[in-house]
């Protein structure tokens, strides 16, 4: 699966309050919750994010509650792939269950700003800086976890597999 | 090299003599709990499965606590999900309005959770009951949708970091401030994917309530979960509520531990976590004088019976200051009907405060109390996130029971100890406190070094 968009960059700690605010957590409805993403850190977001878009983020990305709603929301918005130094552990499980790519490449995020093209290889974890023309290697997931994800999170892929 | 007391409780689970830190395993859950938020969303997927009934009803609880009673018609929609759910799979242990509860209070009071259990729930906060020696941990909506199809979750076996707990905390010191100067000290990604497993002299100091709250905030560090051992303040606690069979387990003598920390309880200060992380903790000599607008005390971190009465003790014959809210939150309707009977929410109303039915509601910036721009709150809750309880320009202050309520009469930040001391000038003036500038690991108050020595191995 190859994934490529302009990049939204964040710091440390992104947690999931600011992803998606509670007072939005009254909906499961996920145009509704994508229409919120991010809107407590930066209000441009969702009004620029486009169908691609990468998130490239520090430590810690998504700490906090255990809200499903967070990568959720991220995914809904349109974006296909979280680059982050390290994810907080609920978040992680959460983005591979529902089917948001996320990738861990510490030296990728140092190397890559706000507004860069980026483009990935989910399969092999390459990812390429297309502005600047630089390229990192993130730890892919194993096999299982890609299918998980390519197929659109675990529900919809135990489905497949039941079949 | 042996296991800790967390990996012992997983490999019983999984059916397995060991297990390794990172090993990926099956394991058997005595029960999964889901509230009014994360529990659509599992409802959901579960319906979208295919599936028709659940593996065992017994083991799911499902508890209407964060936007109920509900805020407005569509907390009342997601209410509604849940209700006819239950009704349809028929789980016994659904609580609505009137036997309801904050979830990690009401669990353990209703029995549903002890020793040797392992537990999880779409709640990141699930991880309060390590205080009763159980393993539990927060997961997402599918996690818990999957474990309600099949009574099972897969863990990646976490490694530990072992609190060796020593002393005896001073008066108006207590678990919330021990908790916050741990995180002070490790950071919010300090414990990340770990076990914070606490043990111990210093541990037969701490009552079950004291337990609850460091457990529950063992999340605010990135761990998976935290525990304690079983001693004799557990086992009556559960002699008391739980009504399963009670299981006991203990680390190995020669348990492997990542790292090791020795924390002197003598030692902590009055500890409050400035905005916006819950690492941010300063004592009170870098407090500066922080004016509040607001005071919550309550949640699932700090709304059981002992928090209730260190709150009262603090208001007993005093008045909350004019232009601060506060707000008290009993967890569950047990502890309000405790509190009602000794007198402490006479005391709270009389000193200018309101009681509410149990409920998250503020906490997260759901409803009962939400702030205006640029206000600020002392609270005895979990997070002080950018926006967490209202605007986004307004404040957290994580506190104690003691500190929030020693706060409310004095209109700033400050401790019970300050106020009978007469030492403040009381006029509600305020200083700039740069509050978001706090750095990591208390630097900023340079004063979380006393208490702790990192043993490296």
């Amino acid at each position: 699966m190859k994934v490529k968009g302009r990049v939204f960059r964040y710091g440390n700690d992104v947690d999931t309050d600011v992803i998606i605010p509670a007072r939005y957590l009254n909906t499961t409805s996920e145009s509704e919750l994508a229409a919120h993403c991010m809107e407590d850190i930066d209000g441009e977001f969702i009004k620029k994010v486009q169908k691609g878009d990468i998130i490239v983020a520090g430590d810690n990305f998504g700490c906090g509650s255990s809200r499903e709603h967070a990568p959720i929301a991220i995914k809904a918005s349109g974006v296909s792939l979280v680059i982050a130094n390290s994810f907080a552990r609920i978040f992680y499980r959460n983005s591979i269950n529902i089917g948001l790519p996320i990738l861990e490449c510490p030296e990728a995020v140092k190397e890559i700003n706000a507004g860069d093209t980026v483009s990935c290889d989910l399969s092999s974890g390459k990812i390429t800086n297309e502005s600047t023309g630089k390229s990192f290697t993130a730890q892919p997931f194993p096999p299982f976890i890609q299918e998980i994800i390519a197929d659109g999170g675990l529900i919809k892929h135990l489905k497949k597999e039941n079949r | 090299m042996g296991m800790s007391m967390s990996q012992k409780i997983l490999a019983a689970h999984a059916g397995l003599k060991e297990v390794r830190a990172g090993q990926l395993i099956n394991a058997r859950v005595d029960l999964a709990l889901a509230n009014d938020i994360t529990g659509p969303v599992a409802i959901k997927e579960f319906v979208r499965s295919g599936a028709k009934k659940t593996a065992d009803s017994s083991k799911i609880a499902l508890v209407m606590d964060h936007f109920a009673p509900n805020k407005d018609i569509k907390s009342a929609q997601q209410c509604k999900i849940c209700r006819e759910f239950a009704a349809e799979q028929n789980v016994q242990n659904f609580f609505d309005v009137g036997q309801m509860g904050i979830e990690h209070a009401l669990l353990p009071e209703k029995g549903l959770v002890g020793a040797g259990d392992l537990v999880i729930g779409a709640d990141s906060h699930t991880c309060t009951y390590g205080a009763l020696g159980a393993f539990s941990t927060g997961v997402g909506s599918t996690d818990m949708c999957a474990a309600m199809m099949s009574g099972e979750c897969w863990f990646k076996v976490p490694a530990a970091i072992k609190f060796t707990l020593i002393g005896k905390p001073r008066r108006y010191v207590c678990g919330k401030d021990v908790i916050l100067h741990i995180i002070g000290l490790i950071g919010v990604d300090g414990a990340l994917y770990k076990s914070m497993e606490f043990t111990g002299d210093g541990v037969a100091n701490l009552g079950i309530d004291d337990r609850f709250t460091i457990c529950n905030m063992a999340i605010e560090a990135g761990a998976k979960n935290g525990i304690f051992p079983v001693d004799d303040i557990t086992r009556e606690y559960l002699k008391n509520h739980f009504k399963r069979e009670v299981r006991e387990f203990a680390a190995d003598p020669d348990a492997e531990y990542e790292r090791e920390y020795v924390i002197d309880l003598s030692k902590i200060e009055p500890t409050v976590a400035f905005p916006h992380l819950p690492e941010n903790a300063r004592t009170p000599e870098s407090w500066g004088k922080v004016k509040i607008d607001q005071a919550v005390i309550g949640s699932c971190t700090n709304g059981h019976i002992t928090d209730l009465r260190m709150a009262a003790e603090v208001l007993k014959g005093r008045k909350v200051a004019k232009g601060v809210r506060a707000i008290v939150i009993p967890a569950t309707n047990e502890i309000y009907l405790q509190a009602l009977k000794e007198g402490l929410i006479e005391t709270f109303i009389e000193a200018g405060a309101i009681v509410s039915t149990p409920t998250c509601g503020p906490c997260l910036g759901g409803y009962m109390g939400i702030l205006a721009e640029n206000e600020r709150a002392v609270s005895t809750t979990n997070r002080n996130f950018v926006g967490r309880m209202g605007h986004s320009s307004s404040e957290v202050y994580l506190a104690s029971p003691y500190v929030a309520a020693a706060s409310a009469v004095a209109g700033y930040l400050t401790t019970p100890d300050a106020l009978a001391g007469d030492t403040l000038t009381g006029d509600g003036s305020e200083n700039a406190t740069n509050a978001a500038n706090g750095t990591k690991n208390g630097a900023s108050g340079g004063a979380t070094n006393a208490a702790e020595n990192e043993v490296k191995r």
